[in-house]
């Protein structure tokens, strides 16, 4: 697939911009905080309802205004959709496709599928376990749309979950009976349920990707000691054997869903006397490997990087491999990487369907990165070969 | 921002649920432009409703009366018992005009977040009309979301208890997620005639 036009108004510094794209390649050039990343990150939105730099809505519009609209025109095996966003911080916002109003801004998931690399993803190696889940989950939905829709449950449940461990562990340390924990069994139920749906795509995922990100690794760090993704649950020891390892079972959810509420059971007093939540998919690891060693703490910078450019690119070939074809988006990443694994990214890049790279200045892209080049200067954006 | 009571109105109407900035000034521009005896039969509707709603004491319906038309209605199948949260989704179960049966509002769902569990629901209620009249089955019609699904799944559990009542909850097929009241009627009255023991 590709983005064949992005209109945006009111998006971040741009009052309004409209491009239009081929397939290949198109690098965005311009100086530090000309509006580049901006419409990647648009883009980005798109396909994720999400920035991948901003954990809420609100620095999505610009100065002034109450909502941005973000437009793509999604080519994908010849046939063109319309996304249309509107983007209101505080409120819920709304989504068209081919002007028609969807149900629900979810429903646009799947029209754009993207990876994106950017100067952040080095928090995917370095940053909380929070920064992997979320990579994970955002590949599940790029996998299959239907994920954002459980994970959105499994949130909400785990909310309401939590709300109730805590007035229910403070009404037990002010002396209460605990009639609060009446419907306990109830919740618990409903968070095992969604949980092991959640458990069982992200296990199938880390067993179908590991292979992918290893590849990915070797290529574009030849002389580095070889990487490993590992799963680790909140389940330990009772999760099945060969869940989440590659050429393991595919994970069931109903195994999984016996075994949650099995160990929430088992650690129900602690739970209730911490007032939080402390099994589930919430709570998991996405274990990074590098030789013998975790990378978190361990990895030197380039080492990082070239892991978490492993992953992006692994997620990439995954995609591909399963009959999507991902439109690669590369912010501002050359600048960061070697020589030799700004080869290899550039290599990857030339194999996609469309790669729309930002670069502050021409000499940070590799000489083989060819293909169409826009310049982006005072608010706007000119066609510059 | 407009001068005094003007901002007053439009300010109190954004209060309003489903209510934006954009809808609350049109209202109230409308409003200061509407003919006075319109605006006097809002503000008695308005006093009405301050003065005190009644509810049903059998279903806990908005009524006119102690017991509401529905519950009062000989032609409705007292052996029948649809739950559902709220008044609204009484009308919109009406709609269908596929149900001859009573109803239960709840009066919402289990909610940890907002402090509602179950005392606050009126679920002991429930219990005793099943107790002392001729419920033979109930139909859970809670919102299919993650509130009124635990809400479902917790009065299975205890319904379960009554010998020989049937439970049933509405088939799926309502958007997930979703509000019963947003749903259509004819996806509405499918979910009601295809509903399935629990
Ligand atoms: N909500 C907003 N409203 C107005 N301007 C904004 C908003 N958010 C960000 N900006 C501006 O956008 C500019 C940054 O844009 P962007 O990150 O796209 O730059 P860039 O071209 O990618 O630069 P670099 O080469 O440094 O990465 C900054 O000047 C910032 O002040
Ligand atoms: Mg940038
Ligand atoms: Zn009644």
């Amino acid at each position: 697939m590709y983005v064949r036009q992005l209109q945006v108004t009111d998006f971040r510094s741009w009052a309004h911009a409209d491009l239009t794209f081929e397939p290949g390649v198109s690098v965005l050039v311009g100086a530090n905080g000309q509006g580049k990343t901006n419409l990647i990150e648009a883009i980005g939105y798109v396909a994720t309802l999400g920035s991948h730099r901003a954990p809420t809505d609100a620095p999505l519009v610009r100065h002034g205004s109450t909502r941005a609209i973000v437009r793509t025109a999604v080519v994908n095996a010849g046939r063109e959709l319309l996304v249309e966003l509107e983007i209101t911080p505080g409120k819920s916002n709304r989504a068209r496709i081919n002007r028609a109003p969807v149900g629900r801004p979810r429903d646009v998931l799947g029209v754009l599928r993207t990876v994106l690399f950017a100067p952040e993803d080095i928090a995917l190696v370095r940053g909380d376990p929070a920064e992997r889940r979320r990579f994970l989950d955002e590949l599940l939905v790029a996998r299959s749309p239907r994920y954002a829709g459980i994970r959105g449950d499994y949130d909400r449940v785990l909310k309401q979950r939590s709300a109730l461990l805590k007035t229910a562990g403070a009404a037990r340390r002010a002396g209460a009976r605990g009639e609060e924990l009446a419907t306990l069994d109830v919740w618990d139920g409903h968070l095992a349920r969604h949980g092991a749906e959640l458990l069982a795509a992200r296990l199938d995922l880390v067993a179908d990707l590991g292979p992918h990100v290893a590849a990915a690794h070797a290529g574009v760090a030849p002389e580095s000691r070889p990487v490993e993704v590992r799963y680790r649950s909140t389940l330990g020891a009772a999760l099945p054997d060969g869940y989440g390892v590659p050429g393991g079972g595919r994970a069931d959810p109903e195994a999984l869903a016996d075994a949650l509420l099995a160990e929430l059971g088992r650690i129900r007093a602690q739970e209730v006397e911490r007032g939080v939540c402390l099994v589930g998919p919430h709570r998991d690891e996405l274990e990074l490997v590098l030789g013998e060693a975790p990378a978190r703490g361990y990895a030197s910078h380039g080492e990082s990087w070239s892991f978490a450019l492993a992953l992006r690119l692994g997620a990439f070939h995954l995609l591909r491999g399963e009959g999507t074809e991902p439109v690669l988006l590369l912010d501002d990443v050359f600048a960061e990487l070697d020589r030799r694994r700004r080869e290899r990214l550039a290599e990857v890049a030339a194999e996609a369907e469309q790669v729309l790279v930002t670069a502050a200045v021409e000499e940070d892209l590799p000489e083989k990165l060819a293909g169409a080049r826009y310049e982006v200067r005072d608010g706007e954006v000119s066609r510059a070969g | 921002m407009y001068e005094g009571p003007v901002q007053d109105l439009i300010d109190e109407l954004g209060r309003l649920p489903g209510i934006g900035p954009k809808s609350a000034q049109r209202i109230a521009f409308h409003l200061l432009a509407a003919d006075p005896a319109d605006i006097g039969r809002l503000q008695d509707a308005l006093q009405r409703v301050r003065e005190g709603v009644v509810f049903c004491e059998v279903c806990g319906n908005v009524a006119e009366q102690s017991i509401c038309r529905i519950c009062a209605d000989p032609r409705r199948d007292p052996k029948l018992v649809c739950v559902v949260e709220e008044p609204k989704d009484v009308l919109a179960i009406e709609r269908t005009r596929e149900y001859r049966g009573r109803y239960h509002v709840l009066g919402g769902a289990l909610d940890p977040l907002s402090g509602v569990g179950p005392d606050q629901l009126r679920i002991r209620e429930l219990l005793n009309r099943i107790g002392t009249d001729e419920i033979t089955e109930i139909i859970l019609a809670t919102d299919p979301n993650t509130e009124g699904e635990a809400t479902a799944t917790y009065l299975v559990r205890l319904l379960r208890d009554f010998p020989g009542l049937a439970v049933t909850r509405l088939a799926s097929g309502l958007p997930m997620g979703g509000d019963l009241e947003f749903a259509d009627e004819l996806t509405l009255g499918r979910a009601l005639t295809g509903r399935r023991a629990v």
